[in-house]
């Protein structure tokens, strides 16, 4: 494997990697949140967020998961650094709508976006689960005998004290869904997984979890700015 | 549909005196143009119409005129090859202008093709990754007859679509990464469909790679703006051969 | 002068290359690494030769104008490439395509010659696929063929219609693997204007760096000129661009004698002009003529409306259409030879029943054969090509009739060679195109390919190490001699001369004059009136040429108008010496049409008591006339027939 790391493929293929790694997770976070609008009274997102901060995989997993982030962005940096010296002098006008789509030219700044997006979401809600005392404290919630940190009371808080962050957690769900509609069929262009025949099935899926995470994501903020959460 | 005259158009051209040089946009405007011209033989009137005003015409590759040579290049209008789909500039003709345009044309734009003159630019790194493993190491002499090997229409055939490849650098100027990786993959994917090719697939994907990289081309970020402007029509599909063979090479070391 | 030796071996014509090859010098591996090679042009002949010496051993230098070899013209033919390989079992044989091919160039070229072509045509078909060319093949995976004009067997090998490209790069693919092996030294961007002789033989070049102007000079044991043909004197032709006979021009005032320089193909099938706006012509392929009906109105006044443009020619009845072919040729039809197809067109033509603005086309029609096999059949097969006459014409072929007109296409003539592809200058080599010697006067479809490889892999490796064998004691070439100096000379002298007209006309001009004079004169009818016009038309043209030339830009510079009147000027002087070679065969041969020698119905009539000889013309000197020497044509082994397609 001499010299793959740094070969432009191998760059990529990190980037792939990481980034289907990133979905995966995106599915179980989704999963879990989609538990806050399928139980108003908030005990089976309870329940779910309990075990998520319970179950010791999950805490090997998530040093790993803030790995496949850092590398994923790292990686994407330095790439997206090297292309913009691959052309020191630029075109005075260019038409790229004409061949490419938007997304798949602007992943930098979506995945920037998104990045943007992940730090204020990880203070919302992560820092305060994981730091309560520097933050706002958790109330206590006991779920069939269980006595857990009420983490749907901290989604539904925000959410219905904030049309502002309504809005940013729409935004996000969206920038994510746009950065998928390009980066998983990308994914498996980059392994050397896709022929003319897969490509189209591969787009499909990649506008199918797009779809799913962008509209999944923003239900959760819709859902209770319309006061339809308790 | 019979030609008609576009009367006036302006020509928005970059000129670089050599490779040294700091250059700039010109504009010139070139009269009366029949539709029926293609885009080349409308700069050849501008040229005409510089040399009689004694002044150095713009220089601009070009060849065989049929879109095969690979030779021509140009961004027109923010385009590779201009606005056309599945053609190269020589086959673009002024039909698809209209009256009173302003056309831009630009040299291509990547490091790896530095700009000789005006609108040359030199692409001797394509030429660089091939030679760095672009072929099958047979001498000749000594080898099989032709029908020796019998070979699958299918892979014939997608072999020829990625030998389509005129090379004219398209692919590269028009990625929004400088990538050259179509032009590398079209090669790569061409031989490793063959038997003959497959030999020393992996040694060949390494190295092409590799010179690649080191001329400094952009890495490929799969937009598929090369395959939309290639006017062969290469599909990445190659690419993702190319990836897949590099992969695999790699695996093994 | 009759010191002209073709060197073609003795004994019976099968046997004369095997013989040949085993009597003639071979360099041993340790002495080939001491021999330098140059090779010009890196083509299909050019690029095969300079692989396939790299791999021996020698050193080779080549040279190309193009900024990379993938870009040579060869890479712009279309069909294919013939082999006596008789895969379809249709009784082919090393023999047919001699004789198909010796007939076909209507008896004007070297028996041993062509023999040899047709029994090295196997080998390139096997040296081809070895390189991963991917040729078309059957569903089971062997190779397809196909049939092709002038011939009864299908021994056409073929990448779709780029036949030529996938040859080329596989050719190119060979000289990569020898550049990165440091075997051969590619100049890229780099034109050859002059050719160095010491003590009678050829030991370098003069060359010019397009990108920086700068002259320089190199050295070598032995110079190979793969070129191409000079189409390009005709202004507009199916050539790219920048296809130029200068190379062989200079090598041939350097004393390489020229041979048949009056034989040039004209191809029936290219789009017609447009206008005078046009810089170049687009060939579509010959294969149309399967399925397509060539026609013209039978009413003078119909014609004129079309010339108008008042009146569509859908609309033209089937009674009103003279399908003038089918009319003349009852046996052979809409498929008759190039050359044939070609006058036939023009006559009609200049009778005044041209159908496009310029009156110069014919009507090439799909509506039959539509009708007959459907829609889909005519587009399976030729789907590509009609999309590029729509590209190009902006009319639907499908729909209405396409428009052709005949263009020059392929120069049968070139620089003298004799058996082993030498010139008559000791160390100088043609090859390809460039060369004179296997097409007669005229060439059948699918046979450029086999040769430009025929000579580049399989013959001037052999031949070229007789000739080095002997050369193995001289030490590398001096490029400091006096006879560098003054080529050296020679080429800045004649490009400054060329700088400094000041005139007031693009070198464009100019070759737009010339064009008009050779299409019209030399084109495909000749006349002596007309041929002795033609050479005071064209020498009062070299005068006002070089009085009122301008050549903008710099001098030591990239300088595409300097490039550009050098090229002019040389094929200013080889338009005259084709219009003599045309003058003295006063007969119909191939290409090579006189008007004085045709029969009573209008055919082209050969004249073989007379003129049944290569022409070869040595250079004596400015303002002196070209002398004439004759290579007699002996036909051992055919019978000479009088070509009939009634």
């Amino acid at each position: 494997m001499s010299n793959f790391w740094t070969s432009s493929i191998g760059k990529k293929v990190v980037m792939s990697l990481s980034g289907l790694f990133l979905i995966s997770f995106l599915c179980v976070h989704l999963t879990l949140n989609l538990f806050l609008i399928f139980d108003n009274s908030g005990e089976l997102f309870n329940v779910g967020a309990n075990f998520m901060a319970t179950n010791p995989v999950i805490k090997i997993v998530e040093p790993i998961l803030a790995l496949g982030f850092i590398i994923h962005i790292i990686w994407a940096s330095v790439l997206t650094l090297q292309n913009q010296k691959a052309r020191p002098v630029k075109y005075n006008q260019r038409n790229q709508s004409q061949n490419a789509t938007w997304a798949s030219r602007n992943m930098y700044i979506l995945g920037a976006m998104v990045l943007i997006f992940l730090v204020i979401h990880l203070y919302n809600f992560w820092w305060n689960i994981k730091f309560p005392s520097l933050g706002t404290p958790l109330t206590e919630a006991v779920v069939g005998g269980v006595e857990m940190e009420d983490t749907y009371a901290l989604v539904a808080g925000l959410f219905k004290s904030s049309i502002v962050y309504c809005l940013l957690y729409i935004a996000g769900g969206i920038l994510v869904g746009l950065h998928i509609t390009h980066g998983f069929w990308s994914a498996f262009q980059s392994i050397g997984f896709s022929n003319d025949i897969w490509r189209k099935r591969l787009e499909w899926l990649a506008y199918f979890f797009a779809i799913v995470f962008a509209v999944g994501f923003s239900i959760i903020p819709l859902y209770f700015l319309l006061g339809l959460g308790n | 549909m019979a030609d008609t005259i576009l009367k006036e158009l302006t020509l928005k051209i970059w000129r670089q005196k050599d490779a040294k040089s700091k250059g700039e946009f010109k504009e010139y405007k070139v009269h009366n143009i029949s539709t029926g011209t293609s885009f080349l033989e409308m700069l050849d009137i501008l040229n005409e119409q510089l040399v009689e005003q004694n002044q150095e015409p713009v220089a601009f590759d070009h060849d065989c005129r049929e879109g095969i040579c690979g030779t021509c290049s140009l961004f027109i209008d923010g385009r590779a090859h201009g606005p056309d789909d599945d053609v190269t500039t020589c086959q673009l003709h002024m039909r698809r202008f209209k009256e009173g345009a302003t056309i831009t044309i630009e040299p291509w734009r990547c490091g790896a093709f530095p700009v000789i003159k005006d609108l040359i630019v030199d692409r001797k790194a394509y030429d660089k990754i091939l030679q760095a493993g672009g072929y099958v190491s047979v001498s000749t002499g000594g080898v099989p007859d032709a029908n020796a090997i019998p070979i699958s229409n299918d892979n014939a055939e997608e072999a020829m679509d990625a030998a389509a490849c005129i090379g004219c650098g398209a692919c590269a100027a028009t990625c929004k990464n400088s990538s050259a990786m179509l032009f590398v993959a079209a090669k790569v994917s061409q031989l490793a469909l063959l038997p003959q090719g497959k030999v020393e697939a992996a040694r060949r994907a390494k190295a092409m790679v590799a010179k690649m990289d080191e001329l400094g081309f952009g890495n490929c970020t799969n937009t598929g703006a090369c395959e939309m402007e290639c006017p062969k029509s290469i599909s990445i599909a190659h690419i993702a051969r190319l990836n897949r063979e590099f992969l695999k090479a790699k695996l093994k070391d | 002068m009759s010191v002209i030796d073709a060197k073609i071996p003795a004994g019976p014509l099968k046997d004369k290359w095997s013989n040949h090859k085993a009597h003639i010098g071979v360099v041993s591996p340790a002495n080939k690494k001491k021999l330098d090679v140059i090779i010009v042009g890196t083509g299909l002949a050019g690029g095969s030769a300079a692989a396939s010496l790299a791999e021996l051993g020698y050193n080779v230098t080549a040279f190309c104008y193009q900024d990379s070899p993938r870009r040579a013209h060869s890479i712009a033919a279309q069909g294919g490439i013939n082999a006596a390989k008789n895969y379809p079992n249709d009784n082919d044989s090393v023999f047919r395509l001699f004789y198909e091919t010796i007939k076909g160039g209507d008896y004007r070229a070297r028996e041993a010659n062509v023999y040899r072509l047709a029994e090295v045509s196997n080998a390139i078909i096997d040296q081809c696929v070895a390189q991963g060319v991917p040729f078309a093949r059957e569903y089971g995976g062997l190779l397809a063929n196909r049939s092709f004009g002038g011939a009864l067997v299908s021994r056409t090998f073929y990448a779709r219609g780029q036949t030529g490209q996938q040859l080329l790069l596989g050719a190119y693919q060979a000289l990569n693997r020898q550049i990165q092996a440091g075997k051969v030294k590619m100049y890229n961007r780099h034109e050859v204007l002059d050719v160095v002789v010491v003590d009678g033989k050829a030991r370098g070049v003069i060359a010019r760096d397009l990108v920086t102007g700068k002259i320089e000079r190199f050295g070598a044991h032995a110079v190979v000129l793969a070129t191409g043909g000079y189409g390009n004197v005709f202004f507009l032709s199916t050539n790219a661009m920048g296809c130029n006979g200068s190379a062989a021009w200079q090598a041939y005032k350097r004393g390489a004698m020229f041979g048949n320089p009056c034989f040039v193909q004209i191809h029936p099938t290219c789009i017609p002009v447009h206008g005078d706006q046009q810089s170049k012509l687009t060939l579509m392929s010959e294969s149309l003529r399967n399925d397509g009906r060539v026609w013209v109105p039978k009413k003078i006044e119909d014609a004129k409306k079309l010339q108008a443009g008042t009146l569509n020619p859908n609309d033209i009845p089937d009674e009103d259409r003279d399908f003038y072919l089918e009319r003349r040729y009852p046996a052979f039809g809409n498929l008759v030879p190039r050359d044939v197809a070609s006058r036939a067109a023009k006559e009609r033509c200049d009778a005044g029943f041209g159908v496009n603005n310029t009156g110069k086309a014919v009507f090439l029609d799909f509506k039959y054969a539509i009708a007959q096999l459907g829609r889909e059949t005519i587009e399976k097969r030729y789907g590509n090509l009609f999309q590029m006459y729509e590209k190009i014409t902006a009319v639907d072929p499908y729909n209405n009739p396409m428009m052709i007109y005949p263009a020059i296409h392929y120069s049968m003539g070139g620089l003298w060679v004799d058996y082993n592809l030498m010139t008559t200058v000791p160390g100088l080599y043609a090859i390809g195109e460039c060369n004179f010697s296997d097409h007669g006067a005229n060439r059948l479809g699918a046979s450029a390919l086999m040769q430009g490889l025929a000579d580049g892999y399989f013959i001037l490796p052999y031949t070229i190490g007789d000739y080095l064998a002997k050369e193995i004691q001289s030490p590398k070439v001096n490029t400091n001699s006096k006879e560098f100096d003054e080529a050296e000379k020679h080429v800045t002298d004649r490009l400054r001369r060329l700088y400094d007209i000041k005139g007031t006309k693009s070198p464009d001009h100019f070759h737009k004059e010339l064009g008009h004079i050779m299409w019209e004169y030399i084109g495909m009818a000749r006349e002596a009136a007309g041929l002795k016009k033609a050479i005071e038309l064209i020498a009062a043209l070299k005068v006002e040429f070089y009085k009122d030339l301008r050549v903008t830009g710099e001098f030591t510079a990239m300088n595409n108008e300097l490039e550009k009147a050098a090229r002019v000027a040389d094929f200013i002087e080889l338009a005259e010496l084709m219009a003599h070679d045309a003058l003295d065969r006063n007969e119909s041969c191939g290409g090579h049409l006189r008007v004085e020698s045709m029969t009573s119905e209008g055919e082209a009539k050969r004249d073989d008591e007379h003129f049944k000889y290569v022409s070869i013309w040595e250079y004596k000197g400015e303002e002196k006339a070209p002398e004439l020497h004759k290579e007699e044509l002996v036909f051992e082994n055919i019978q000479l027939t009088q070509r009939s397609y009634k």
